[in-house]
């Protein structure tokens, strides 16, 4: 695969709005997830909401598109100078060679949820506020985004469940090279709704802790929101040694199950050999493993066997999922961010919550933050439907 | 690199196609070259063949949809299901399933079952299609409101030049039932699959070259396979499916995003 350049990046999660406030909660181990007091939601459970999403004004021009899901898409945009990157980006490649590839596994289907709530009594019509294209529908961020900056090149939403905004640079990667575009802006948003939390709950995989990845105590997953945004370029001849490039992606799916994980993680193998193929890189060269680490016991489990087989116990690995939550459809656009700032600050961030280290998983897990000087980490996304994506990345120099 | 004028090449090795009056390609050939009148009708939608039989019970419409359309595909082509990755581009994923979501998370007693939120993913078919043919290849599933049939179309396109894998793209939508379907109306189910290789084979029908353009998207001469076309996002795939039908050398231009279409130069291999 051809290596891109992260030439910008930002992410808003329950640890903080912008790169600042997430690598200072991660250096002080320092996790976002609360009792959950989301909308109408009854469920014993820890979220990790991001503060102000409520608060958050869409452009004049582009209220149709007014829900959780852009707000927060929105407010991830205004983060880090990450608008005027993309500006300055249109002004080299121009508005038609930049696309938009977002993942998203929930969009706003929040405002569904809520429109059900208000239905006509007489003739069960919903509201006529309620703009399905807008909001509910997968495409709607990919959309907003495109229209924040008249955009007019390709985009699309990937929507495969916790993988998707993994999947993005890989498709972004194809674009590319393929010669159809000269940058992206990838990534993913996904925000609290019922669905999820009620979905996950009847399948008794919510945590009523803040959940504990790879503990020997794991008793579920704590679902999280964010936006993560990237814009992708092919790398200039020089670069600042600081500089974070994706050096390879790669994609599988177990054919085993729609919402267990193949049992030896044998998708998970194939994504992370795949990856390592692409970058053209041996096991021996990561530095860290930025574990998906739902914190099911059979996720974990699965996922622990995967890198064993590959890695063995030489790799330090955690699970980030602790401090946000699960974010999801954001979760790889997410922790591909965690993984950059660990490249770009030098240290592997420990994972909270975890206490006792499931001692039947032979992998090196981190529960502590390490100083370190990574050169090339790897960041690993799986979901429903048994869809797996990892992806590879390094410092320039 | 940056060339604006970006041509993808690739052959088509097999097609599978289920709509309203448009039951299988045999039958939908006719019909698209004028030879056979296009009368609208529901859709039978077979049992997803692969799947055990606690899947099968599950899969809905959109579910049966895209496996048909897929397996059709596959079967034309002589390909193994195993060695290809997957494009699956929707719209809406599983309407039903959706609306049964909102209507309980609406009510007093929330309590989902477990299949209904499995299969809410947009990647639904997609891990049906795995479990039914064994094939752990990368599957991608996108959403693009109405240009799903071109954006899928792009990225298995970009799959098949790119990494020289064989890909199968599944367009496929299924509709809403009411309240949604007032806010988001698709007349009927459909699925329209391609099956996509770098390199001309003996089953090759015809070669295809697609670039990005400004020019008007064609529309169809049949009234009625028109609107179909602008009703529902898998059918904006028609004009080519049409131009393959007729077996002649030609361009059509696809309905993509604003302001940009897909220039398909179609040349049979036969």
């Amino acid at each position: 695969m051809n290596t891109l350049w992260l030439s910008h990046f930002t992410a808003t999660s329950a640890i903080g709005c912008g790169l600042e406030p997430t690598h200072a909660a991660l250096r002080q181990q320092r996790g976002g997830l609360v009792p959950c007091a989301f909308d109408t939601v009854d469920l014993n459970t820890f979220v990790g909401e991001v503060a102000g999403v409520d608060s958050v004004q869409l452009p004049a021009h582009l209220t149709d598109f007014d829900c959780r899901n852009n707000r927060l898409a929105f407010l991830g945009l205004q983060q880090d100078g990450f608008m005027a990157a993309v500006e300055a980006a249109i002004g080299r490649h121009g508005r038609r060679r930049v696309a938009v590839l977002l993942g998203t596994s929930t969009a706003g289907v929040l405002q569904s949820e809520q429109a059900y709530r208000r239905r006509d009594l007489t003739n069960g019509e919903l509201p006529a506020d309620f703009n399905y294209r807008t909001t509910h529908n997968a495409y709607s961020v990919a959309d907003f985004v495109r229209n924040v900056f008249k955009l007019e090149g390709p985009a699309a939403v990937v929507s495969t469940a916790c993988s998707s905004s993994a999947k993005v640079f890989a498709s972004a990667a194809r674009m590319m090279e393929a010669g159809l575009i000269d940058a992206a802006i990838v990534g993913g948003v996904d925000s609290l709704c019922l669905t999820t939390l009620y979905g996950f709950n009847s399948l008794e995989l919510l945590s009523a802790t803040p959940c504990r990845p790879f503990d020997a105590d794991r008793s579920g997953i704590s679902i999280g929101e964010a936006s993560a945004f990237i814009l992708l370029e092919r790398p200039p001849s020089t670069l600042d040694a600081n500089a974070v490039l994706l050096l390879g992606a790669g994609e599988s799916s177990d054919a085993y199950h729609m919402s267990s994980p193949h049992p030896d993680g044998l998708g998970a193998q194939m994504a992370m050999a795949g990856a390592l193929k692409a970058a053209g890189l041996q096991a021996g060269a990561i530095d860290y493993i930025n574990l998906h680490g739902t914190a099911t016991p059979s996720n974990d489990a699965a996922e622990g066997k995967a890198v064993a087989t590959l890695f063995g116990d030489r790799v330090p690995c955690s699970s980030t999922k602790g401090a946000t939550g699960h974010t999801l459809g954001a979760a790889g656009g997410l922790e591909a961010i965690i993984g950059a700032l660990a490249l770009q600050q030098g240290f592997l961030p420990g994972g909270v919550n975890t206490i006792n280290i499931d001692p039947t998983i032979p992998i090196q897990y981190l529960n502590a933050n390490r100083d370190s000087a990574p050169q090339r980490v790897l960041s690993n996304s799986f979901g429903f439907g048994g869809t797996n994506c990892s992806l590879v990345l390094g410092r320039a120099g | 690199m940056t060339n604006p004028n970006t041509i993808l090449t690739a052959w088509i090795e097999g097609v599978g196609l289920l709509g309203p009056g448009l039951p299988d390609w045999p039958t939908a050939q006719g019909v698209l070259t004028g030879d056979a009148a296009y009368v609208p009708s529901p859709i039978t939608a077979p049992p997803p063949q692969g799947l055990p039989p606690a899947e099968r019970r599950r899969a809905g419409v959109s579910v049966k949809v895209a496996l048909a359309v897929a397996q059709e595909a596959i079967a034309m082509g002589q390909l193994d299901a195993r060695q290809l990755s997957t494009v699956f581009a929707s719209s809406g994923a599983d309407g039903d399933n959706c609306n049964a979501i909102c209507a309980v998370l609406a009510s007093e007693d929330r309590h989902i079952s477990p299949t209904r939120f499995h299969n809410s993913v947009h990647n639904a078919p997609a891990g049906y299609w795995g479990i039914a043919s064994g094939a752990m290849a990368p599957a991608t599933v996108l959403c693009v409101y109405d240009s799903c049939f071109s954006a899928g179309l792009l990225e298995a396109l970009t799959q098949v030049t790119v990494e020289g894998s064989t890909a199968l793209l599944i367009a496929y939508d299924s509709p809403y039932p009411e309240p949604l379907n007032a806010k988001r109306p698709l007349p009927s189910a459909m699925g329209i699959a391609l099956a996509l290789t770098s390199q001309k084979s003996a089953q090759s029908m015809a070669q295809i070259q697609v670039s990005l353009t400004d020019t008007e998207p064609d529309v169809l001469a049949d009234p009625g396979l028109d609107a179909l076309r602008l009703a529902i996002p898998a059918a904006r795939g028609l004009p080519l499916l049409q131009a393959l039908a007729r077996k002649q050398a030609r361009e059509v231009v696809l309905d993509y995003l604003e302001p940009l279409r897909l220039n398909v130069a179609i040349e049979p291999c036969r």
